[in-house]
């Protein structure tokens, strides 16, 4: 168990996992407070079809081509989603609906398709569902590295762009900002992270690394700042965690064990976090019962 | 009957049953719900599974309610104490849906339930695996099942058709009328998971998805009639699992994939054509009128 730590391709296979979960995590926040979390629930299954048709096309499990195709495939499906809405009266979160489960049913179906024909290449391919971190090549890490970095950078660099972005459109509208631009940049942040963690994650699983650490920072702070840092912290120890775990077993899937050490914080977080944990509440009200209670005896 | 007329009549009532129950789960908002449902009848299905060690229709459903009982209580808890309503469904049922995947992984392993066929279905094999009824003869446990819930669920609906419209439509003035809204929420979450379970055998988990909100969303173009959003989604349901089947067997593919992506072509056809709310419509409208 302790030798992955030693192995040089298995520290890359972690700091990655790292790195995505802080991408992941910096991301979901925005995306909270958008509040867009399923949203990347039905971008992550809509870019099934996409992996799989780049693997057609291309013929070999060439990652950054794949990660192009699922790029392609959740921007489209992220624009139908947009266009159903503003072109009809289907509410957004049937749209949502209607395009997760239909592009998923496509990419099953090109998937069944591929593994007939290609055979021997289609465990590679099932990894995209549940997640196999073990299964990633050393190529496969340094594009994911280098995608997740320049999320980072583009949350940090940003940050104050961000804030008014998700808090005030109108004043940043009347600073000159482009919320259009800002739209498109956090779309493409949405759709990359996603992206570049389903070969880690799997798409069914992929929306949770997304939308748990978020929640919980939320628990723990009033201030974005400190929300987006501690989400970034969440995100990449559950990552970290996860991949750890899911080795210790023959053939564990990644995806689940990440989503549930995420999980662990959110309950953590939702029990003992400082704003608004059900510790703290409970010992607010009872300090307040108490001052009542004097207070009352004071009176009387 | 024949292989394959087994297999349409299955195909045919997981359409049914769906499109009915899709119906409300759009009108009420709850699209996302059903999405996080089916995930999590995973969950209930594998506890049911490592309890009784039997894969029986009766254990499933029972796990199956429990399952997506406990998913709709959660999120309405996590939803009251702070979380927003989607962030709350996306972290309960993500968990609860890797829990059940993990438990699959590590204790099930691969003898009777795999990840797979969870998530795809297997409706090729469902005809092979009978039971055998008096009168009827031998018929397949999941055409069973599946006729069973379907009949459970056009009985509710016809039942209480009023009560479901005012609670659907008009929640507080249901309300204010004393009918029981929180009730009739949590039993239609009993409703949802019931139709998932069954269907599960056949699309597996995400393509229900597929089958219990387009189909709908399709009706929903069509018409403003309650009464005939649930006949045209159920036949939607019907003519996108039978088109699905034969698109399968035409590409020599998944039927559940197939099935799901048939139901996008029916929304596409009625997005394009539907009187009313299509896009031709818009087109072709404004000339009519103004002649």
């Amino acid at each position: 168990m302790l030798d992955m730590f030693f192995s040089p391709n298995a520290q890359w296979v972690l700091f990655s996992a790292l790195t995505l979960g802080v991408a992941a995590g910096m991301v979901g926040c925005l995306a909270y407070w958008k509040r867009q979390s399923l949203m990347s629930d039905a971008l992550s299954h809509a870019a099934l079809p996409g992996v799989i048709v780049a693997f057609m096309i291309i013929g070999t499990k060439h990652l950054p081509l794949m990660i192009l195709g699922a790029a392609v495939s959740a921007l489209i499906g992220a624009w139908l989603i947009q266009w159903i809405q503003s072109n009809s009266r289907v509410k957004e979160d049937t749209a949502m609906g209607i395009i997760l489960s239909v592009f998923f049913g496509f990419g099953i179906m090109m998937l069944t398709v591929v593994s007939r024909s290609a055979g021997g290449n289609q465990s590679g391919l099932d990894s995209f569902i549940f997640g196999q971190a073990a299964s990633m090549v050393r190529t496969d890490v340094y594009t994911m590295l280098a995608v997740a970095i320049i999320i980072i950078f583009t949350i940090v660099i940003g940050f104050k762009e961000w804030k008014l972005f998700l808090f005030d459109v109108n004043f940043a509208k009347g600073l000159g900002m482009s919320s259009r631009l800002m739209s498109t940049i956090y779309l493409l942040m949405l759709v990359l992270v996603i992206v570049i963690g389903i070969q880690a994650v799997g798409v069914i699983l992929m929306a949770a690394l997304l939308i748990i650490p978020a929640v919980s920072a939320y628990y723990w702070t009033h201030s974005f700042k400190a929300m987006l840092v501690l989400s970034a912290l969440f995100g990449g120890v559950s990552g970290v965690a996860g991949t750890v775990i899911s080795t210790m077993g023959n053939g564990w899937p990644t995806g689940p064990f990440i989503v549930l050490s995420a999980s662990v914080l959110f309950l953590a977080s939702f029990l003992v976090g400082a704003r608004k944990g059900m510790l703290v509440k409970a010992i607010q009200f009872k300090i307040q019962q108490r001052q009542h209670a004097l207070e009352g005896g004071r009176q009387s | 009957m024949t292989y394959t007329a087994w297999i349409l009549l299955t195909a045919s009532l997981v359409g049914l049953s769906c499109g009915i129950i899709g119906v409300f789960l759009i009108l009420r908002r709850m699209a996302m719900m059903a999405d996080a449902i089916s995930h999590t009848v995973l969950l209930g299905i594998v506890t049911a599974y490592l309890i009784t060690r039997e894969l029986s229709g009766v254990h499933m459903l029972v796990g199956a309610i429990i399952a997506g009982l406990l998913t709709a209580v959660l999120v309405q808890w996590f939803h009251s104490r702070g979380v927003q309503q989607d962030a709350s469904i996306g972290v309960v049922f993500t968990t609860l849906f890797a829990i059940g995947v993990i438990l699959i992984a590590t204790q099930v392993g691969n003898v009777h339930l795999d990840v797979q066929h969870a998530l795809m279905g297997e409706i090729t094999f469902l005809p092979w695996n009978t039971i055998h009824l008096p009168v009827i003869g031998d018929i397949p446990k999941a055409t069973l099942m599946l006729i069973v819930v379907f009949l459970v669920v056009l009985a509710f609906i016809i039942a209480f058709y009023k009560e479901w419209k005012i609670t659907t439509f008009d929640a507080g003035l249901a309300a204010s009328l004393g009918i029981p809204v929180v009730l009739m929420h949590y039993v239609f979450m009993t409703l949802v998971s019931i139709t998932t379970v069954a269907s599960f055998d056949a699309v597996g988990a995400i393509m229900v998805v597929a089958m219990l909100i387009t189909p709908a969303a399709a009706a929903y173009l069509w018409t403003d009639r309650l009464s005939v959003m649930l006949v045209l989604s159920g036949a939607f349901g019907v003519i996108s699992a039978i088109g699905g089947y034969y698109l399968a067997v035409w590409i020599d593919t998944s039927i559940s994939g197939s099935m799901a992506f048939s139901t996008g072509i029916l929304f596409l056809v009625s997005f394009i054509f539907s009187p009313n709310h299509g896009l031709m419509s818009r087109v072709v409208k404004p000339y009519t009128t103004t002649e």
